[in-house]
Formats: structure tokens, C-alpha cells, sequence
């Protein structure tokens, strides 16, 4: 492995906005933009499938300060998607802004706007609606070729082969394999086969969903929005609005997180119709009810995991079967699906002789999902890693030995990852590194404390990508200025740093200070083209494009600074605060290439880059978790959990770090407390923060984060990816543990105390 | 009604109807730094001081500050400052929108108990939410400012 000294790549310092964030200072949608506009909000629909007979609107319009009431009669009639992906979507075109059918519970029914929140509410009450209520899908097990129908209009598109088709509730399906997996299943010593159930789990960022929106002085729609996805955004309000992107302008303030929610155009449609159709601003700020029920949450999963191996433990074939539930609309349904199985599967590539990956992803009158954090991943790894633990039992081996037999290795070619290499893979001494961090073989024994609690330890390993190879695009364009630089891109940052990692980025290849790089604010008029803050993507994709933007950008200083010293530039190179003569004969300062730039110079100071990756590289990370169980109350605290995490290069430790921990955090949630449930009649019972239950500080124990680097030859100083892997060996690793404490292994999260005392008796 | 208080310190007189609540009052005032996160009251986003008692200003009625006194991190700054460094140096600001809560918090803490022990902030800081960190940087940055003035 390489170990190269970097000046600003690998330093823990403060992200750039951290002392305004903390401070307080004004940064976010509702602080940044005015006051004085439209209140907008949305009428839901009570039912989970219904027809919307007859609508009216007259006496609610006549509440002063109301200023209009939109229907399904009064929007375009083209269906989209909200989903914030490359052109053309996967995700099938299946929604409108107001549709006759209303297909869940919070379904939007109408848009209200005026002058202020009381006479809004007072409107939406006085709104009629007649419904002619249908007969709901609400189990996903029957929703496949079921008679009633989530789409069955004609005007459904599916823009991409993915195997939808809405006459039969489908959003997407498939099936791959390598090798035949019957036959080697059929010659292994020991088969597991289970079946593990996830939830459709909330991102619940703090900052609900919000957007502005206004028509600018050149009569563009000028759309301010708590959003990871400017450039799709864009895209996607033009497909539903029908109007040129041209005529569309996206820019974003600071974000109160995404974690992915904020990858779906969830609110933005609806403020934007206003505005268009009244040429007045207008503002929409989800309620967290809302989210709860109206949001983007993760896909609820169902995955049958076959597991076979020898009696030395070797794994030697592998069948998942994942049914996703994508609820009322297919946004993110045929992609998510596709990473529980290859960022499963390949975990086991060492022995692996055959496997075999099918999926349906089936639409429901349920709350739609979307994208959050591990993305498929997160619920494939659970029953992977589950199975594994289960096999390991069965084989009477310790799971950590029996995974350090089969896992991927570096220079391993994954089949069930596209075939890709595993270029750069720390996973072996993550598993070693944490085993002796951990003392896993003194707390792997179950150990009983003497008063009704029990202690038990449990293990997981999981992969994530670094962007979606072959389609995420990251642009950088850097800009000497009067002193310093200025970086633009069009990723947003949605707290995890990335402002300041690409400013580290930058500060490395020109060689200055982190301090004097600015960054500047996203805007889709004059940010470079981003994909987006998603797939992981930020740092491998468009930190790689910075570092080649820095190097055309320093052609071309030593350009100006050639026709200043008037000699070629190839005699020239960059020395960070000069350009030097190679021979030795002088140089230029860069305080003065800054100013020759502005006076009497045809070279513009100025570089940039686009780049895509064909691969993407998996980051690796281990988890090992000790929990301690009362078995009075089935209560389970989490003591110790122990990471350790194969993200390439660390470009700083310090957001690293804490991408681990928040990540193992909302795992934690995830496993233990945070539950969707819904009533017989299709309603989530979850719909506030009261119910749906996110952890405290009280609530975690001691979190360790460690890192053991590998170099990826592709990625920016090495980098691969940290945002998504660190939510999925949560899951695995304490199901694993109430095995141990318990007896029981619990195959449906959340484990809540209920479930463990129930199971016990 | 009208409603007199003393808001960072400046006498402030302004009207508001009778069911508005503190956090949309103080929103209109201008401290943009007081956040709602839910509308049940457990996230804690919200926390400002009253009478030198941290409050939760999305459940408490503006009508309740007439004729008290109420500090918003805005008028805070220089109490804040002293510690978020230490928080700004473990990068736990993150998205930041649950930062000023958490903040403020922490000042009635610290206020209150000027050396407290790991368990003790924790449990002090129990009600304030963060999603995005995993609150083990936010205690390592009270941590270390604590043993910065050992
Ligand atoms: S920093 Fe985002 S919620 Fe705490």
C-alpha cells in the first residue's frame, strides 16, 4: 500500500462553515429567503386507493388572503418521476402533481396558497372532496399480478428496460446469475435458508423538506430548495411544470441534512405550480408529520437468502431473492433493489462458485419510497450478514473465522459486481484490526452479569460503491482570484463536509491553505454539472474532477506567466506560491500572475474539469457490537461498538470519523426502536416523532472508529467513498448479539423489547 | 396583544396573536437561529433561555415571555464562542440545523455545572436530537474545551 504525505489531504480541520453553523447564523431555506410570499400548503388524501369523484373548491377560495386552490384538473397532464437520477430515469414516469387517483394515505389531493398559514389551514378545511374509495393494495406479498391495480393508466411510462409493467403492479424485476447455483447449493454440506424482513425506516433529518420559489427578473422561475439534486431538480420540475430548463433556475442554501430524502423532489412541485401560475413567491415547509407520512423513506424489503457451504466453512453458493416494496410511486424502486444483492453478495467472493440475484420491487398503495442512506444496501447486508451468522452456527465456527475464510480480498475479481476488481481492499485487516480492538475472543461468549442481564457480542462486514460507475458525473471548476481561489461545483454539501473536503482537495494540488480556497454557493446558471450529492459519490467522483481541474488550471498560470517572463510555458512549473523557470533563472509570484490576469491577458486564470468514473470502487468496513440484554424487560443497550473502516485515503479523518458514527447511530435506530406499522385501513402509525422513535445520546454506548487505509489507484488521492457504507453492519451485528443473549435469532427489524420478550417465551 | 420582554438584553414591545407561539415570535424578531425540527416538542432545536432557564420555545406561548427576559443564541454569542470551537474542531456541526440548540443547552449546562462528567452531559443533553452525528463528536468537543480550562 502506498502511504503518501499530503499537506491539507488527510488533515482532521474544522469544516469552513462550522463556526456560522454553531454560532447560529442565518444558513438555511427558512432563514435565507423572504418572508413575505405565499404560504403553500398540501390537502392529503384520508384514504389509501381511492377515485376523486367530485372536488370543490368555491368556498374555500372565499377565505381572505386565499389566493388559489389547485386540483388534478388544473395541472399538466404528463406523467415523471420525483426521483433525482441521471437522464433518462430508471424510475418510471407514474406521478403528477395532483392525479384523480389518489394512491396512499398523504396522497396530495390539492395546493393551497395565501397569504398566511391561518387562512390556509382554515381553507383546506373548507375544501370537499367526494371519493369513490377503492379497494387498497397494502400487502406486498400479493401485490404481484394482483387484480387491483396502483397504475393502471394508460399514460404510465417506464423510460428505461428495468422489467416494470403497471398491469401488474410492477416497478421493476429481474434476475442474475454466474454459475449454476441449484447444482452447488445441492452439494453443500450445509444450506441456510432464511428469510429477513426490513422496514420502510425514515431519514428524519432535522430540517424538514422546504422550498422557495419566485419568478426572477428575466421571468425564469427561480426555485430556492433544501435539496441534495440541483441539476435533476431542474430536469424534474421542467417534466412536471412543462416548461424549458432554460426557464428554470436551482440554487440551495445550506441543509439541514438529506441522507438521501432530499434525492427526490418531494416538495418542490407544489410551490412551483404556484408560482408559475401566479408569477407570486411562494413557500412550502413540510410539517414532520408530513415527512413521516408524505416523505421518501427506505424501501421496505423482504430477502430470501440460500447460503451454502462445505464442512471446512468454506461459502460456496449464494441465491438472493429480494421483494421490495417501492408503495404508491416507483421513485428509486428498480435501483435500490439492485444494491441488496451486489453490495451483498460480493462481500463473499473468495470461494464463491456460483450465485444467483432476482428481485421484484412491486408497487402498493403504501407511502412511496425513495432513497436513504445504504440505498439497498443497508437491507441486503442485514440478511447476508444475518445468514452468514446463522451458517457459521450451523458449522459450529466463529463467525469472525469463518468470514476470514470466504471474504473479498484485494485484486479479487467480484462476479457479482459487475465483474469489477476489488482494486484497493482493506477488509481483511478491518476484521483483524477490529477483532484486537473489540477483544472479540473475550467478548464473544455469552456472559450472564448476575442480575437478569445477559452481555453478547455480534459481528458484520459490509461494502457500499463510490458512485454510479459509468453515469455520475462531478465537475469542478477552480478560479485564481485577486488572492486565493475560488472552487465551484454542484454537489451540495448537506452537512457532511464536502465544501471543505474539495477545498482540502484543491489546497493540496496548489499547494496553499485550506483558508484560501472559497467555495462557491450551488446554482444550477453557474455551478458545473453534478449528478448530485448521492451513490456515495462526492469525494471519489468530484473530488477527482478538482484534481484535474487543479491541474489544467496550473497550465494555465504557468501560461500567463509565460507570456509575462516571454518564454515558452514548458519551461515553467508550478511551485504554489510562484512560477518557477525549470533552468533556474527566475519566476513569477502568483500575487502577480493574479494580476496580470486582469490586465492585457487572453488566458483566463481559470480551469475545469468533468469527470465519471467506469468503476466504482466499494469501500469495506467491519462492525462488532456488545450489547447488554435485560431479559426482565427485553430492553437491549448497545455498550460497545467497535468500526473499523477501509475508505481509501481518508481526505480528513475528523468528518470521516463522524460520517462513522452518525452512521452507526441511525443504524442503531434502525435496529432497535424505529418501526413503520400501519393500520388495516393502509394509515402509518408512526406519523410523529413521538412514535417513531430516533435515538438519544442515551441510547448508544461507546462508539470506536478506526480507520485501515488502502490506496484506490482511481480516486482522488487515493479516496474511495465513507457516506452510505457506515449505517449497514449495524443491523447484522446486534441481531446477531440478541442471538447470542436470547437464543432467538430475530429475522424482522426492529428488534424492540416486545419482540425479544415475546420470542422468549 | 402586545407583548413586552426583554429580548438579548434590548427592551422589545411587539404585538402577536394570542396563540403564537415563542419560536415564531422570536422568529419574527429575528432570531433566525431558533429552529423547529418537530412539532411535538422532543427534538429540542428550539431551546432558548428564559429568565436564565432553558426552554423549549416551540410548546411555550409567546404571551408566557411578556414581562420576562429571553436570550437567543444571537444575543449568547460570545458565551458560545468559547466552547464551539472545540466542537468545530471534531467536525460535529455537520449539517449544523440542530446546532444552535445544542448550543444553547450546553451553555445552560455548563452555566449550571461548570465541570460535569461524560455521563452527566449526556444526560443533560439528552433532549436535544442530532441525526446527523452521533453525538459522540459533540462530547468529545465538550470534552476537550473542559480540559482546556483544567
Ligand atoms: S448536525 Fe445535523 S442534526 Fe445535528
Amino acid at each position: 500500500m502506498e502511504k503518501k504525505l499530503y499537506r491539507a489531504v488527510g488533515q482532521p480541520i474544522p469544516k469552513k462553515d462550522a463556526m456560522q453553523l454553531l454560532l447560529g447564523k442565518p444558513a438555511y431555506l427558512d432563514d435565507v429567503t423572504p418572508k413575505n410570499c405565499l404560504v403553500v400548503k398540501v390537502l392529503r388524501s384520508p384514504h389509501a386507493h381511492a377515485l376523486i369523484e367530485e372536488i370543490k373548491t368555491d368556498v374555500a377560495m372565499k377565505v381572505p388572503g386565499i389566493e388559489c386552490i389547485f386540483t388534478y384538473k388544473d395541472v399538466p397532464q404528463e406523467r415523471f418521476t420525483h426521483a433525482g437520477q441521471t437522464f433518462p430515469e430508471p424510475s418510471p414516469y407514474d406521478r403528477l402533481i395532483l392525479d384523480q387517483r389518489v394512491r396512499y394515505v398523504g396522497d396530495a389531493v390539492a395546493i393551497v396558497a395565501g397569504a398566511d398559514e391561518a387562512c390556509v389551514d382554515k381553507a383546506m378545511r373548507l375544501i370537499r372532496v367526494k371519493y369513490q374509495v377503492l379497494e387498497p393494495v397494502l400487502d406486498f406479498h400479493t401485490a404481484k399480478d394482483n387484480p387491483v391495480l396502483v397504475h393502471p393508466e394508460d399514460n404510465w411510462v417506464a423510460p428505461c428496460p428495468v422489467g416494470a409493467d403497471n398491469r401488474r403492479n410492477l416497478c421493476a424485476t429481474d434476475c442474475e446469475q454466474d454459475g449454476d447455483v441449484e447444482t452447488v447449493l445441492a452439494e453443500c454440506d450445509y444450506v441456510v435458508d432464511r428469510v429477513y424482513h426490513t422496514k420502510a425506516c425514515q431519514q428524519a433529518m432535522m430540517e424538514t423538506f422546504r422550498t422557495y420559489t419566485e419568478m426572477d427578473v428575466f421571468g425564469r422561475l427561480h426555485v430556492i430548495s433544501s435539496t441534495q439534486i440541483i441539476f435533476h431538480l431542474r430536469r424534474i420540475l421542467s417534466h412536471a411544470l412543462g416548461i424549458p430548463k432554460s426557464r428554470i433556475r436551482v440554487t440551495k442554501p445550506r441543509i439541514g441534512g438529506g441522507f438521501g430524502a432530499k434525492q427526490t423532489a418531494v416538495a418542490e412541485v407544489y410551490p412551483a405550480f404556484v408560482t408559475l401560475k401566479t408569477g407570486k413567491p411562494a413557500k412550502i415547509i413540510y410539517t414532520r408529520q408530513e415527512c413521516q407520512i408524505a416523505g421518501s423513506p427506505r424501501h421496505e424489503m423482504e430477502i430470501r437468502v440460500r447460503v451454502g457451504a462445505d464442512k471446512s466453512g468454506k461459502i460456496r453458493a449464494m441465491d438472493v431473492y429480494t421483494l421490495s416494496n417501492t408503495g404508491a410511486y416507483g421513485d428509486h424502486g428498480p435501483t435500490t433493489v439492485g444494491l441488496s444483492g451486489h453490495k451483498s453478495i460480493p462481500l463473499y467472493t473468495a470461494g464463491l462458485e456460483a450465485f444467483r440475484f432476482r428481485y421484484d420491487v412491486v408497487y402498493t398503495n403504501k407511502q412511496a419510497a425513495g432513497a436513504y442512506r445504504g440505498y439497498g444496501a443497508t437491507q441486503g447486508i442485514f440478511a447476508v450478514e444475518s445468514a452468514v451468522n446463522e451458517l457459521a452456527e450451523q458449522l459450529g465456527m466463529d463467525p469472525v473465522a469463518i468470514r476470514e475464510m470466504n471474504m473479498v480480498r484485494e485484486g479479487m475479481i467480484m462476479p457479482a459486481y459487475y465483474n469489477e476488481p476489488a482494486s484497493a481492499c482493506a477488509l481483511d485487516r478491518c476484521m483483524e484490526r477490529c477483532k484486537e480492538l473489540f477483544d472479540w475472543d473475550a467478548q464473544y461468549p455469552v456472559r450472564d452479569m448476575g442480575n437478569g442481564k445477559v452481555r453478547a457480542a455480534g459481528v458484520a462486514m459490509a461494502m457500499q460503491g463510490s458512485c454510479i460507475s459509468a453515469v455520475d458525473i462531478g465537475s469542478a471548476t477552480v478560479t485564481l482570484g485577486d488572492d486565493g481561489y475560488l472552487l465551484s461545483i454542484g454537489a451540495a454539501d448537506m452537512g457532511t463536509g464536502c465544501d471543505t473536503i474539495l477545498s482540502q482537495m484543491v489546497a493540496e494540488c496548489m499547494e496553499c491553505e485550506v483558508d484560501e480556497v472559497s467555495v462557491a454557493s450551488v446554482d444550477t446558471d453557474t455551478s458545473p454539472y453534478d449528478s448530485g450529492s448521492y451513490a456515495s459519490s462526492t469525494t471519489y467522483v468530484t473530488g477527482k474532477a478538482v484534481e484535474i481541474a487543479c491541474g489544467r488550471l496550473k497550465e494555465q498560470l504557468c501560461s500567463i506567466a509565460a507570456e509575462m517572463m516571454e518564454c515558452d510555458a514548458d519551461k515553467l512549473y508550478f511551485a504554489g506560491d510562484k512560477v518557477c523557470a525549470k533552468d533556474g533563472s527566475g519566476f513569477v509570484e502568483l500575487r502577480d500572475i493574479a494580476y496580470r490576469a486582469q490586465c492585457n491577458n487572453t488566458i483566463a486564470a481559470r480551469a475545469s474539469a468533468t469527470h465519471c468514473s467506469p468503476v466504482s470502487p466499494p469501500p469495506f468496513m467491519v462492525g462488532m457490537v456488545e450489547i447488554e440484554l435485560d431479559r426482565e424487560t427485553g430492553s437491549v443497550e448497545v455498550v460497545d461498538y467497535t468500526a473499523v473502516v477501509d475508505c481509501g485515503t481518508p481526505i480528513n479523518p475528523n468528518l470521516a470519523r463522524v460520517q462513522t458514527e452518525g452512521g452507526l447511530v441511525q443504524g442503531i435506530g434502525m435496529t432497535l426502536f424505529e418501526d413503520v406499522t400501519y393500520s388495516k385501513e393502509g394509515r402509518i402509525l408512526e406519523d410523529t416523532l413521538m412514535q417513531y422513535r430516533l435515538p438519544t445520546r442515551l441510547d448508544m454506548g461507546h462508539l470506536r472508529v478506526e480507520f485501515e487505509q488502502s490506496y484506490e489507484p482511481t480516486g482522488p488521492f487515493g479516496a474511495k467513498s465513507i457516506g452510505e457504507i457506515v449505517i449497514n453492519t449495524p443491523a447484522p451485528a446486534i441481531a446477531h448479539a440478541v442471538r447470542r443473549a436470547t437464543g432467538v435469532w430475530h429475522r424482522e427489524l426492529p428488534i424492540t423489547p416486545e419482540k425479544i420478550l415475546m420470542a422468549d417465551e | 396583544m402586545e407583548i413586552k420582554l426583554n429580548l438579548n438584553g434590548r427592551a422589545v414591545t411587539a404585538s402577536a396573536a394570542p396563540d403564537t407561539m415563542l419560536i415564531d415570535f422570536l422568529r419574527e424578531q429575528g432570531c433566525l437561529s431558533v429552529k423547529r425540527g418537530y412539532e411535538t416538542s422532543n427534538c429540542g432545536l428550539c431551546t432558548v433561555m428564559m429568565d436564565g432557564k432553558p426552554i423549549l420555545s416551540c410548546s411555550t406561548l409567546a404571551a408566557r415571555a411578556d414581562g420576562h427576559e429571553v436570550y437567543t443564541l444571537e444575543g449568547l454569542q460570545a458565551e458560545a464562542e468559547e466552547f464551539a470551537s472545540f466542537v468545530a474542531n471534531q467536525g460535529a456541526d455537520q449539517c449544523g440545523f440542530c446546532n444552535p440548540g445544542f448550543v444553547m443547552n450546553t451553555i445552560a449546562l455548563l452555566r449550571e455545572n461548570p465541570d460535569p462528567t461524560d455521563d452527566e452531559i449526556r444526560a443533560f443533553l439528552s433532549g436535544n436530537l442530532c441525526r446527523c452525528s452521533g453525538y459522540e463528536s459533540q462530547l468529545r468537543g465538550i470534552r476537550a474545551y473542559l480540559d482546556s480550562r483544567k
